[in-house]
């Protein structure tokens, strides 16, 4: 076994295919309205356009594409900070690829790293961490960002560092954590999702306790799904059966990768190394209260923010821009003013249009331009 | 980003520093692997597992029963759709 190809089976994606088509000619039965199910995770948003799945549903069940793509809602003041800090003189500044080309204000690291600056790409922190090592006399700084899936990937690194007494290396921390931002997306009175496809890749650290307030609070089922084709189908068929049952439970499609309780070693590392930052900015969602992560005082040797004494940038979304209606499932974006125009994957007004995690960017390339919605 | 790629623990590059090399589809790379050994033990009873690598550490080690037993649950499902058919396709004949 793989643990890939098994999961893309054309002939069983075509099974489930039939049973969602059943299941949905129930509901449409009793119900007027469509079934709208959010996929939390931007990696869901890339397998659902990359396999076409939301072309082959039935007409009265739609995706709506979820927060969960951590370089999308980036917001512009953060990118702001880190090309104010790759401009210090001696400063390596690394970061995932995808965060390279998201305009902030200014223009994006890529472009900084073309007006001079020492930017460079890293799969890993642990890169970012051997390049420290190797030059002493550089001050080497990770621009981390992500949701719970690589927040413990940078603690465990601190804590190395930490171990290790390398004083040239330090980070710039866009932590944030998913569960306050459903519960904001919850929280509003016209969010019209029925139901939930659950991020894999976070609940393999949080497992899937965390998510029982949507269940239970706000009526709406979740199921955690892994990322391959057939992973997708039968978490929307989960959903879609408690639907027509009037039931609202967490399920886990995923068992093979995500344990109930989560990941032990990986929470732990996040407790050690992280707080709660109290005002945290999304690009397109504005504040979300308790949804970023910093350094613990204990660590702040490692605060990039401290080091390099950068004051925190703000800068408003464009106007035109609607990625917070796409984010929040309200509009699909073609119907955003800029999709096609002012905003595609080789000019990006938006991030969204950024990551080939991000929806606009997906719909872009798998749709194209002149496809309604 | 938030991809993680299924690999097998092919060996223990460093077993103070937590570093075991993965082979995921045939490219090798160091990973960290703290997050999925189990304290007490020697990491070499690792080499030889699947483990879920992201940005460079193994995150979950991947479960064959749950896999196999998700694969059984949408095979059986095939099947029903199969006979529901044949018996739809007799009903009318
Ligand atoms: S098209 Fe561009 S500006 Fe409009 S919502 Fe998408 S990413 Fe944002």
């Amino acid at each position: 076994m793989q643990f890939v190809k098994e999961f893309r089976n054309p002939h069983l994606a075509e099974a489930l295919l039939a049973q969602i088509n059943l299941v949905a000619e129930r509901i449409g039965r009793t119900r007027k309205r469509p079934v709208t199910v959010m996929e939390v995770c931007g990696g869901h948003t890339h397998t659902i356009f990359r396999y076409g799945l939301d072309r082959r549903l039935p007409a009265n069940i739609e995706f709506a594409h979820g927060p969960g793509c951590p370089v999308c809602v980036l917001p512009k003041g953060r990118i702001e900070d880190a090309i104010a800090i790759a401009h210090k003189p001696g400063v390596i500044l690394t970061t995932f690829g995808d965060a390279m080309r998201v305009p902030g204000g200014s223009g994006s690291l890529l472009q900084a790293r073309a007006a001079g600056a020492d930017v460079r790409m890293v799969y890993s922190p642990l890169d970012a961490l051997a390049l420290a090592r190797a030059n002493p006399e550089r001050q080497v700084v990770f621009f981390a960002l992500g949701f719970e899936t690589t927040a413990p990937s940078t603690a465990l690194t601190v804590l190395r560092a930490g171990a290790e007494k390398i004083s040239n290396f330090s980070i710039l921390c866009q932590h944030i954590t998913i569960i306050p931002t459903l519960r904001a997306l919850l929280e509003q009175p016209d969010f019209a999702v029925d139901g939930f496809i659950g991020p894999g890749h976070v609940s393999m650290v949080i497992g899937t306790e965390p998510y029982a307030f949507i269940a239970q609070e706000f009526k709406r089922p979740l199921v955690v799904a892994g990322f391959e084709p057939l992973d997708i189908l039968q978490s929307l068929l989960m959903v879609l059966l408690q639907i027509e049952a009037g039931d609202a439970r967490v399920e886990n499609q995923y068992a093979r990768v995500v344990a109930a309780q989560g990941n032990r070693a990986a929470m732990a590392a996040i407790a050690r190394v992280y707080e709660v930052r109290e005002a945290c900015e999304w690009r397109g969602l504005g504040q979300i209260a308790g949804s970023g992560l910093q350094l613990r005082a204990e660590w702040s040797r490692f605060d990039a923010e401290k080091r390099f004494a950068v004051l925190p940038h703000h800068l408003a979304d464009q106007e035109q821009c609607r990625c917070g209606d796409v984010l929040t499932g309200r509009i699909k974006p073609p119907q955003c003013q800029a999709f096609g125009r002012a905003c595609s994957p080789d000019h990006p007004s938006g991030a969204l249009m950024v990551s080939s995690e991000g929806a606009c960017a997906a719909y872009y390339e798998y749709h194209g331009v002149g496809e309604a919605a | 980003m938030c991809l993680g790629i299924p690999g097998r623990i092919t060996a223990i590059v460093d077993e103070q520093a937590m570093l075991a090399e993965v082979d995921v589809s045939g490219v090798r790379r160091q990973v960290d692997v703290l997050c999925v050994a189990e304290p007490g033990k020697p990491l070499a009873e690792l080499v030889g597992t699947w483990v879920l690598v992201h940005v460079g550490f193994a995150m979950s080690r991947i479960d064959e029963a749950e896999a196999q037993e998700t694969l059984r649950l949408l095979a059986s499902m095939d099947e029903l759709a199969g006979e529901l058919d044949t018996m739809r396709n007799s009903a009318r004949a």
